[in-house]
């Protein structure tokens, strides 16, 4: 029996020997002009993300790209129809885990404006600095996993510190890291604490002597500046017809940022610039992250030096769960606590759609609601899913190591590019 | 079923109304007024209806307008409401003139056995995966599209998941029936 088995490999191993022989790979002549296929991904170590680009190569210039995605594709919109809606935080947060809070509190933002709920001001402070401490780890990861494709480890291992450091005052605020589930509808789920406090003035302390290193290693850096400065420019026209939002379109020299074009969340109450490039190549991607780095600095000073006493969620009991305690002693609590986490709060008929400055781009949210205690269609317009099919053309023509500080500098996130 | 009584919120900016209003009539002086019904304001967001002949030349005229100048398409996305007998699917796109900060929703519905529309990125380059998404999920056919093939899910599906026959549970289960609230 075992002989047998081992004859019949034996067998299918010359078979296949002999048509591989019959079989020659063809190839043209004239190798000048043979054109090389070559898989970047779906696992690829520079892609950071499961996705695939089948790339055309003549020697070393990219000829032809073309991408798949959908390897991690989870179908949130689908999921989304069935889930209560206080039950969608947690699959916002899986989209662009890198600044999961901007996508937790855009999508409690989305539901108060359907829902008509006011949000006390230190509610809204307290997010404003929760949304640009995410985005400053979004920019500290994309920027310094840049300088890491470029051959500078030196920087993505000090910024991953800092990083760190926020992930902890995630956790002192919300009690999770990574997909943070922070916030709730109507407010926060709980106050600061002085711990948390503590933590953030600690930090706003030590990181900009850490972030000026940085850029002291990058910015003027001739080795980095001849790897990026030109490299995948992208005019403000195309940038725009492609649906660039974000760091990305700004870098291209177009002045959009929703917190300053549709105020939420306060933002309107503190100062701050934005920062623009002038070509949008890979160079001025990487500029204006650090800018607005600091940008995000000066916007969470200012709120947590001028953050109003107060509620820390709206006096909204239909939809904002009651504290524990007051579950097990009042019959009213009891009710509201079981109507929301069974679902059943009461939904009105309508359609709303709230974007969002996350930290990529345009985070919007398209809910159609039928009153029932799902959403009837949960759109979510995923920046980076959006502004993802210009890498073809932006990598076309430009080298293999181009492409791959191209794509780092595009900040795609796989998670928000499948959803 | 289409979801129309949206009410008028406290945040959204008073101004916004008659720049609504402004919008609208420059829409009916550009396309005619028989070219958008069901206008409405859900949360301060113009909405209208139109018709999926006409979809294309009213946002490329939009695109192109002096006035207007709706240079960014934020999101299109495909909806499916399967009592409305020959209105079942849907495109829903939205809109944002970058110059004025005025955001527009144009909704156009057609019949399920015959979902052609015409694709729009030949104006929009960022449509073009929006709408091979849109035809992933609910089987949309956009004519002209150069490159009408699946995106988030398996080349070899052999149905569109987001049509509202497909429940995310199997349908047959019974043990997570819910006698108490009927659902």
């Amino acid at each position: 029996m075992a002989i047998d088995a081992l004859e019949g490999t034996r067998q299918i191993t010359e078979e296949a020997r002999a048509q591989r022989h019959d079989q020659l790979v063809p190839t043209l002549n004239d190798f000048s002009q043979e054109l090389t296929t070559l898989n970047l991904g779906p696992t690829h170590p520079a892609t950071h993300g499961i996705f695939q680009n089948i790339l055309q190569m003549d020697g070393e210039r990219i000829v032809s790209g073309v991408p798949t995605i959908g390897y991690i594709h989870r179908a949130f919109e689908k999921l989304a129809e069935r889930k209560p809606f206080y039950q969608i935080t947690t699959l916002t947060d899986r989209m662009n885990y890198c600044s999961s809070p901007i996508n937790n509190l855009g999508w409690h933002m989305t539901m108060e404006k359907f829902l008509s709920v006011s949000v006390p001001k230190r509610a809204q402070y307290i997010r404003v600095i929760m949304m640009e401490l995410a985005r400053i780890s979004d920019h500290l990861i994309c920027n310094s996993i840049l300088g890491m494709d470029t051959g500078a480890f030196t920087g993505f291992l000090y910024l991953f510190q800092e990083r760190e450091k926020i992930y902890e005052i995630y956790e002192e605020v919300c009690g999770a890291r990574l997909t943070t589930n922070m916030g709730r509808v109507g407010g926060m789920e709980r106050d600061l604490t002085p711990v948390a406090i503590e933590k953030l003035r600690k930090w706003l302390k030590e990181f900009p002597a850490v972030m000026r290193e940085f850029e002291i290693m990058f910015n003027r850096n001739r080795i980095f500046m001849d790897r990026v400065v030109n490299v995948g420019p992208i005019s403000a026209e195309k940038a725009l017809n492609y649906g660039f939002t974000g760091p990305n379109l700004r870098a291209a020299g177009v002045d959009y940022d929703v917190r300053v074009m549709n105020p939420y969340s306060s933002y309107e109450d503190f100062e701050f610039d934005i920062p623009v490039g002038t070509k949008g190549d890979t160079y001025d991607r990487f500029i204006v992250r650090n800018e607005e780095i600091w940008q995000s600095l000066r916007i969470i000073n200012q709120a947590l030096e001028n953050l109003p006493e107060g509620p820390f969620h709206a006096d909204a009991p239909h939809f904002y769960l009651p504290p524990k305690e007051a579950v097990y002693k009042s019959m009213e609590a009891l009710i509201y606590h079981f109507k929301i986490v069974m679902g059943e709060i009461d939904a009105p008929v309508g359609e709303v759609y709230h974007a969002v400055e996350g930290g990529n781009g345009e985070l919007g949210y398209y809910l159609v609601s039928d009153g029932g205690r799902t959403p009837y269609r949960l759109h979510f317009r995923r920046p980076c899913f959006i502004y993802y099919q210009a890498y073809p053309e932006m990598a076309v023509g430009t080298t293999l190591s181009d492409a791959i500080v191209i794509l780092s500098s595009m900040n795609v996130i796989a998670g928000e590019l499948d959803a | 079923m289409a979801p129309e009584t949206a009410p008028e919120t406290a945040e959204a900016p008073a101004a916004a109304p008659t720049e609504n209003q402004q919008v609208l009539a420059l829409l009916h002086k550009l396309f005619g007024a028989d070219s958008f019904t069901d206008v409405s304001e859900p949360y301060g967001l113009l909405t209208a209806t139109t018709t999926r002949e006409k979809i294309h030349g009213i946002i490329a005229g939009l695109q192109q307008d002096e006035e207007l100048k709706f240079h960014f398409l934020t999101t299109l996305c495909g909806i499916h409401y399967p009592d409305q007998l020959n209105r079942e699917l849907g495109v829903i796109y939205h809109l944002h003139s970058l110059v004025h900060n005025i955001r527009l929703r144009l909704k156009i519905f057609f019949p399920i056995a015959d979902p052609v529309v015409p694709t729009l990125s030949d104006l929009y380059s960022a449509a073009n995966w929006l709408e091979r998404e849109t035809y992933d999920f609910y089987g949309v056919i956009f004519s002209g599209h150069p490159n009408l093939i699946r995106i988030l899910n398996v080349e070899d599906m052999d149905y569109h998941p987001m049509r509202k026959q497909y429940p995310v549970e199997d349908g047959t289960r019974e043990d997570k029936t819910d006698l108490f609230f009927g659902r």
